[in-house]
């Protein structure tokens, strides 16, 4: 494939278009101006992820932007996908950002509608919403691929001009194939690929047959040949973290067996190994199962163990790609 | 009061679709005071959709009807034997009355004949202007009881923006011309109230979360219940 094939041409993209087993992570900007912990999250997944998301005031909380920390991780080795959330921002504040990240050499976005204000530090804040996750989707699209803003308005360099420079973003989106109504979601998935989305990654995946499951009403509809879809992972770092996932953390699903498994070992190193260990196993068995193109692994503030896990699953070296 | 306005008779068409017998209920409380949703207006649609049925040589039954609030449930049952028989309800209500009918008579298919726009009064006759979001946390104690959150088009809270101009809003459209700057009205109150230095003093951001922002609403009187 020639560079101008490309729809961005990041190296996610070229990844996935050779066919090879894409991994992604994870990693979240810190609550302060202190861009060091960028740095060092982004230096210790360098040659272990192909790219890595960088969330966007993910729960709610205030954090350096995406934009920001994804160009601090870029400067530090390791590709940038920038998380954009509808909740902060209206349609014009996004494409402004957007244009602006584009020209900061981000070109990979995952369009995000955003945990509610509630979950996080600024309860009392007003949630833009102006754009939900699938319109901010075919709006990235349109910029990309017509040249034009929202609005149709065509961007051109100077007025009267018939030159236009669009950004260029793989796009991106989320899915959760453990929500309600379960019969919806593929068609969700559905409405996602039909409004512009490459590549899609799932809520973290504990329930393998349930997601088995949400593969099958997927491939039916064979939207597997039409986006790249990343199974979730998340490690466990122990048995409260399952417990916390499966009782507090909307739209979660963890099977007893998974508690059941945690709570057998010790804590502390045991149980950060056995956590390991599942993680390297659920890969396996994800990367089985057709239409998975890759894994996004979310070791949230466990970015560390990530190294390990991708080689434990055979996964290294990650690919290089013209 | 709550206001609404009629939906154009295209999109009304559109959205009865073939069906073949259509009920148009009106709603005698609110969007009957501001003339668009009341008994009269309900049959005024009536006629208009069986002129345009007959036009185009369609066979379709459209009746009418108005609950006295569409917004309680003891009102709908005075209207249930007619929606029953009914293939589709054209709701005339506001927003609240056409989900209550819509819960109330699941599965049956109720669609709005009305755009709800807003909590308003009548200016004058035939005008009706905004007044209240319903934000759930009034600061018009302290703003001369004038509503910024509704009346200043960018909901400010620290007094008008720079395009406030000889008492006008920057937001002027054919439709909106002349728009009051809700702050240099609040001001000029404050003043004849001698309580300028609530407009001086930096009021915090607002509450949103007692809005929508903080999810739907809901009220409970547990002195009211029924023991």
């Amino acid at each position: 494939m020639t560079a101008t094939e490309y729809k961005a041409g990041t190296n996610l993209e070229k990844v996935f278009s050779e066919g090879k087993f894409v991994v992604t992570g994870e990693c979240g900007p810190p609550k302060s101006a202190d861009c060091s912990v960028i740095e060092k999250k982004a230096k210790m997944l360098t040659g272990y992820v192909d790219a890595v998301n960088i969330t966007d005031n993910q729960t709610a909380v205030v954090r350096i932007s995406s934009i920001a920390s994804g160009y601090t991780a870029q400067q530090n080795g390791v590709e940038a996908i920038m998380q954009m959330t509808c909740r902060d921002r209206n349609r014009l504040a996004m494409q402004a950002d957007l244009l602006g990240a584009d020209t900061l050499g981000i070109h990979n976005c995952l369009c995000l509608t955003g945990d509610h204000m509630s979950f996080g530090n600024h309860p009392e804040a007003k949630g833009v919403h102006d754009l939900d996750a699938i319109t901010l989707i075919r709006m990235i699209r349109d910029m990309r691929d017509e040249a034009k803003f929202q609005c149709g308005e065509v961007m051109t360099i100077t007025k009267g001009s018939e030159a236009v420079v669009s950004p260029k973003f793989f796009i991106g989106c989320a899915e959760n194939p453990f929500g309600d109504p379960f019969e919806f979601r593929a068609l969700r998935l559905k409405k996602k690929v039909e409004a512009g989305a490459d590549f899609m990654q799932t809520q973290c995946i504990f329930n393998i047959p349930k997601f088995k499951l949400w593969m099958e009403e997927v491939r039916a509809m064979g939207l597997h040949q039409e986006i790249k879809i990343l199974a979730g992972i998340t490690p466990l770092k122990g048995v409260g973290g399952a417990k916390y996932m499966k009782n507090f953390v909307p739209g979660m699903d963890v099977p007893d067996s998974i508690i059941d498994r945690m709570s057998s070992v010790e804590k502390g190193a045991p149980a950060q190994a056995e956590g390991k260990k599942l993680a390297v196993e659920m890969i396996k068995e994800l990367a089985e199962i057709e239409g998975v193109a890759g894994v996004h692994i979310m070791a949230v503030e466990w970015e560390e163990a990530v190294p390990e896990i991708v080689e434990m699953a055979g996964l290294l070296p990650r690919p290089t790609v013209a | 009061m709550i206001t609404a306005e009629r939906k154009p008779f295209d999109e009304i068409v559109a959205l009865v679709g073939d069906r073949k017998k259509v009920l148009v209920a009106g709603c005698d409380t609110c969007v009957a005071i501001c003339l668009t949703g009341g008994e009269k207006e309900a049959e005024v649609l009536a006629s208009e959709l069986k002129i345009k049925a007959e036009m185009d040589g369609r066979d379709v039954a459209i009746e009418h009807t108005a609950a006295i609030r569409q917004c309680e449930w003891e009102y709908l049952d005075m209207i249930a034997a007619k929606v029953e028989e009914a293939d589709v309800v054209l709701s005339m209500a506001c927003g609240i009355g056409i989900q209550s009918m819509a819960e109330k008579f699941a599965p049956k298919v109720v669609i709005p004949a009305v755009n709800t726009n807003m909590l308003g009064m009548p200016q004058e006759h035939a005008v009706w202007l905004e007044r209240c979001g319903a934000c759930g946390d009034c600061v018009i104690g302290e703003t001369a009881g004038i509503c910024p959150v509704v009346r200043c088009s960018k909901s400010l809270m620290n007094g008008p923006c720079g395009g406030s101009h000889d008492g006008f809003c920057e937001v002027t459209t054919p439709e909106k011309e002349n728009i009051d700057c809700a702050w240099h009205m609040i001001w000029d109150r404050l003043k004849e109230q001698g309580r300028e230095e609530l407009m001086i003093k930096v009021r915090p951001p607002k509450k949103w979360n007692m809005s929508n922002s903080g999810g739907p609403r809901k009220m409970v009187r547990e002195e009211a219940k029924p023991v």
